[in-house]
């Protein structure tokens, strides 16, 4: 073992946030990563906004999506699915169906004889399936399948689900089991009835700091379930063949889709293949292989041919997962100066009959507090799972918080941000509360309800945390062609967040190349694993490795290039396509020039994403979570027609960090994305789960309201330049974080506007009618 | 061969008595699409969507909701937009069929679609082909749009990235360099 200075350097890095003044941070770091990275400001290719690699494909139709694909001989797939929210299957006769012209393999879900799948637990439970030459052929088949349902009890409500008579959705052997990551549920809690839990998380002694407090706030707080409503449906086409499996998939981790074929049909992985190339939205839904994917696997094994199968918009609505929908208790003391003395929060949340209904640890975390208590609670129901959707758990848990802290802030007469600025640890939001007080003129803000007549204007505003997550396998390589061409490999798979540009900004700002001059080849488990698009965890965990890598690719490429300047490598810089001698211009080769000087037809270096500089706080597998979070301040600016109940959201600011920002526009793009599911989630979404049935009575695209372009407000992304010294590229996430703030936001700028806050989502018309008095309010 | 045009539907009975009956099984159909007349056979049940998704291999026009709801699957009939998953493709007759595929000018890109890569008006991309032939058929009409003409121009669409704010700025932008 060589000792520690052999292997480590010190190095000086940028540090602080921009816009407020940087200084530097000393790390040591091993010896082989890059040299420190300058601040944006000295750089020429990272951290400016250059366009997609991608995007002439995708303006003109060639991009291609999963459910574009299909391959000769290829055959449909259909899935049978239950009729009833809860069921025993006593028999399936697949005969009739596999008498039909055309139908080449038909595959069982629920089996009588097994006791793990003979009970349908929600309406759209996969049943049975069938691959055929036709979607017609396949439809028709699913048509002929007999299938004996005894119909059981069920509960669709969680309020009913809760009570001691309700029907069981699971028992202790069919109960999913958590996870000890804590996500999505922790592992080893109770379960009595359909209730799971509690998950406590204890700090301090609440009961004594609320006997310290001087004001304590107390509320209810409601969120309803809310879809992903990914464009692209949830698509597979998978081919099985002698020698291998290869799957093309709409998916957010290629490489985990990957694992899970591997361990579910006994594979080597070096027999599997998955493939993404455009993908069409996932927001969380399209993580892992779902049993679609594990049911088109087993149809292509059995029919010996490639099989298509993507879900149909109703089953998208009630078999792709969802937000899980939740009810929270918060009670909240402080100091008369502000300062928290203790915050108390229950939650009951339904994630169907999965588990992830708890809501986050904003509570726990945001702001300092000496004395927490968190009691969380998992209620099953007998609906489709829920599972992670665009910052699980804090979302909902942020639209309590941030409405609790706005009612503190009153109550103690103090304005809401100045009792942030006392009770926040975090220079971050700091310098967010400040600049998006002044881009949205909080100075005009008025006393709740005072502005006159019917319609009324509000401004509010609300916080965000997310943890800064890496994914501590994801890797990359770079190569260097001989005749010039470089291209970046990863099986990092680009679901619309644009990590494809980031990737060549990352490489072409090292070579001193243009970012189009990089070939981006990704989405495909052939290439060194990238790590999964979710968590907010693509920039962080794959641009690191992917600068080290052609760092060292262009040191091998000096290395050549010194011996025909008659120079020292160290000596060479490379920008402008050209490799350089320091301190000497007119020594110089083109770029193209020094690669035609390899001895062999390519140099390749292949990285795999180092610790950050300075440690991780917690490490879970292959994930891990950085020492610093992510976070950010939005305000929102409103009117409400008191008349109507119409709430109209005409204003976002969005004050956003994410460490270093690779490409501004991009992030932008980001923000808008988070900020409207945000503010489509406080004023339209909303499952409807009619209790007599079960059945999920909206869905489609028109019941199941969402935001669009006339709903959508003037946005105006700020994002800070956050250095902190972790990695080759210091940069983070930003999809997840950008999200929470903006259903809280919304509410406390309608509690401005009118004096009446509004404690469940969504804020219909009705509902705020409700609240206004104007109409019996909805229980 | 049989006569599909909307004038012969329009002209048949109420009643049904003289329309014609086909299908179930494929029936021959020629439609202009992207200028080519192209001929093939489709079951009458076929939407214009799965006809140029499936037989004509335009995969570029979508299918998300499958039921008029999203706008994915946009395309123009002589020059208006119209939802492809709404109509059929026996209907279709002797009007012409525009899809994304057929919007540059060779390797030209039409003003929309350039400013859409400018704007980074597009995130997963699946809603894009769709959005911009709504807001290129929008500058066939209306040569200087406002925002809120957009905004109505592409309000059938659902983008769950949220790429509104830079459909629109980049449908400004491009009726600008249109106008020269």
């Amino acid at each position: 073992m060589m000792a520690e200075q052999d292997t480590l350097r010190t190095a000086t890095f940028p540090s602080g946030i921009a816009s407020v003044g940087l200084g530097t941070v000393k790390r040591k770091i091993p010896a082989d990563e890059p040299p420190p990275l300058p601040p944006n400001a000295e750089l020429t290719v990272i951290g400016k906004s250059f366009p997609r690699p991608n995007g002439r494909a995708k303006v003109t139709g060639a991009a291609r999506f999963t459910v574009d694909l299909s391959l000769p001989g290829m055959l449909h797939g259909r899935i049978l699915r239950s009729p009833m929210p809860h069921a025993l299957v006593r028999s399936i006769d697949v005969a009739a169906a596999a008498r039909l012209p055309g139908v080449r393999a038909i595959v069982t879900s629920a089996s009588p004889d097994d006791p793990a799948t003979a009970t349908l637990r929600y309406i759209s439970a996969p049943v049975a399936a069938v691959a055929a030459v036709s979607m017609a052929a396949a439809e028709e088949a699913l048509h002929l399948i007999r299938v004996d349902y005894q119909a059981l009890p069920f509960v669709a409500g969680m309020q009913q689900a809760r009570e001691a008579d309700a029907p069981a959705v699971h028992d202790s052997a069919t109960a999913p089991a958590g996870h000890p990551s804590g996500f999505p549920a922790a592992a080893d809690l109770p379960l009595h009835g359909n209730v799971r839990g509690p998950s406590i998380v204890r700090r301090g002694d609440v009961a004594q700091g609320f006997a310290q407090a001087d004001v304590v706030v107390e509320g209810e707080y409601g969120t309803q379930v809310q879809t992903h409503c990914c464009m692209e449906p949830h698509a597979i086409l998978a081919d099985w063949r002698a020698d291998g499996l290869t799957v093309y998939m709409s998916t957010q981790f290629t490489a985990g889709v990957r694992q899970e074929l591997a361990e579910a049909f006994g594979l080597p992985l070096t027999r599997i293949r998955v493939v993404v190339d455009a993908m069409g939205g996932g927001f969380g839904s399209k993580s892992s292989l779902g049993n679609y994917g594990r049911i088109a696997v087993e149809l292509s094994r059995r029919a010996r041919a490639p099989v298509r199968l993507f879900l149909g918009r109703e089953e998208e609505q009630m078999d792709a997962g969802n937000r899980p929908g939740t009810w929270q208790r918060l009670r909240v003391g402080a100091e008369r100066d502000g300062a928290l003395t203790a915050i108390s929060l229950v939650s009951y949340g339904t994630a169907g009959i999965g588990l992830g209904a708890g809501v986050g640890n904003n509570a726990e975390t945001l702001y300092s507090c000496p004395n927490f208590e968190g009691a969380q609670h998992d209620v099953f129901i007998n609906a489709g799972p829920g599972c992670a959707m665009r910052a699980p758990g804090n979302t909902p848990g942020g639209f309590g918080l941030e409405q609790a802290i706005d009612e503190l802030a009153e109550k103690l007469s103090i304005d809401p941000l100045a009792l942030r600025d006392r009770i926040d640890p975090s220079p971050a939001r700091r310098e967010e509360r400040r600049l998006g007080a002044e881009r949205i003129g909080w100075q005009r803000r008025w006393a709740p309800g005072a502005d006159p007549g019917a319609v009324k204007r509000g401004l509010g505003m609300a916080q965000s945390l997310w943890g800064a997550n890496v994914q501590t396998n994801a890797a990359c390589e770079v190569r260097v062609m001989r005749d010039g061409s470089v291209e970046v490999l990863s099986s990092v798979q680009d679901i619309g967040t644009g990590i494809g540009t980031v990737l060549a900004q990352t490489v072409a700002e090292v070579l001193g190349l243009r970012p189009d001059e990089i070939t981006v080849r990704i989405g495909d488990t052939e290439f060194p694993a990238g790590g999964p698009s979710y968590g907010s965890r693509t920039t962080a965990s794959v641009t690191p490795p992917a600068r080290t890598a052609a760092w060292r690719v262009q040191q091998q490429l000096f290395r050549e290039a010194a011996l025909a300047l008659n120079a020292a490598a160290e000596d060479l810089v490379a920008r402008d396509g050209k490799i350089l001698v320091r301190n000497d211009a007119t020594r110089s080769l083109t770029f193209r020039e020094a690669a035609a000087r390899l001895r062999t037809d390519r140099i390749s270096a292949v990285v795999s994403r180092s610790d950050d500089y300075a440690g991780f706080r917690r490490r879970m597998g292959d994930a891990a979570l950085a020492q610093q979070d992510l976070g950010g301040v939005q305000f929102a600016e409103v009117t409400v027609d008191t008349d109507t109940g119409i709430v109209r959201v005409e204003r976002v600011v969005a004050v956003q960090d994410c460490g270093r920002p690779m490409n501004p526009r991009q992030i932008e793009s980001q923000v808008h994305g988070g900020v409207l599911m945000g503010l489509s989630y406080a004023l339209f979404e909303d499952r409807i789960l009619d209790g007599h049935t079960g059945r999920m009575v909206n869905p489609n695209l028109e019941q199941y309201k969402l935001a669009g372009p006339r709903e959508t407000p003037a946005i105006d992304v700020v994002i800070l330049e956050n250095y902190q010294g972790q990695s080759a590229t210091d940069a983070y996430g930003i999809a997840e974080p950008a999200n929470i703030a903006t259903a809280p936001a919304i509410a406390n700028a309608v509690y401005n506007a009118t004096g009446v806050r509004m404690r469940s989502l969504p804020m219909t018309p009705a509902a705020v009618l409700g609240a206004l008095g104007k109409i019996p309010a909805r229980s | 061969m049989l006569n599909t045009t909307p004038e012969f539907i329009a002209k048949a009975e109420p009643d049904g008595v003289n329309s014609p009956t086909v299908g179930p099984d494929a029936v021959p159909i020629a439609m202009q699409v992207n200028g080519v007349t192209r001929t093939l056979r489709a079951e009458p049940s076929m939407t214009l969507a799965e006809t140029l998704r499936g037989p004509l291999g335009l995969t570029g026009t979508k299918i998300a909701c499958n039921r008029g709801a999203c706008s994915a699957c946009t395309v123009w009939l002589d020059g208006d937009p119209v939802c492809a998953c709404m109509i059929l493709a026996i209907d279709v007759g002797g009007r012409s069929v525009t899809t994304i595929e057929g919007l540059a000018d060779g390797d030209t890109l039409h003003p929309v679609q350039q400013a859409f890569i400018d704007h980074d008006a597009l995130q997963c991309g699946f809603c894009t082909p769709e959005m911009i032939m709504s807001c290129a058929a929008l500058l066939e009409h209306t040569a200087d749009p406002n925002a809120s003409e957009v905004r109505a121009a592409i309000s059938g669409h659902i983008c769950r990235c949220g790429t509104y704010p830079h459909v629109i700025a980049a449908t400004l932008d491009a009726a600008k360099v249109r106008r020269g």
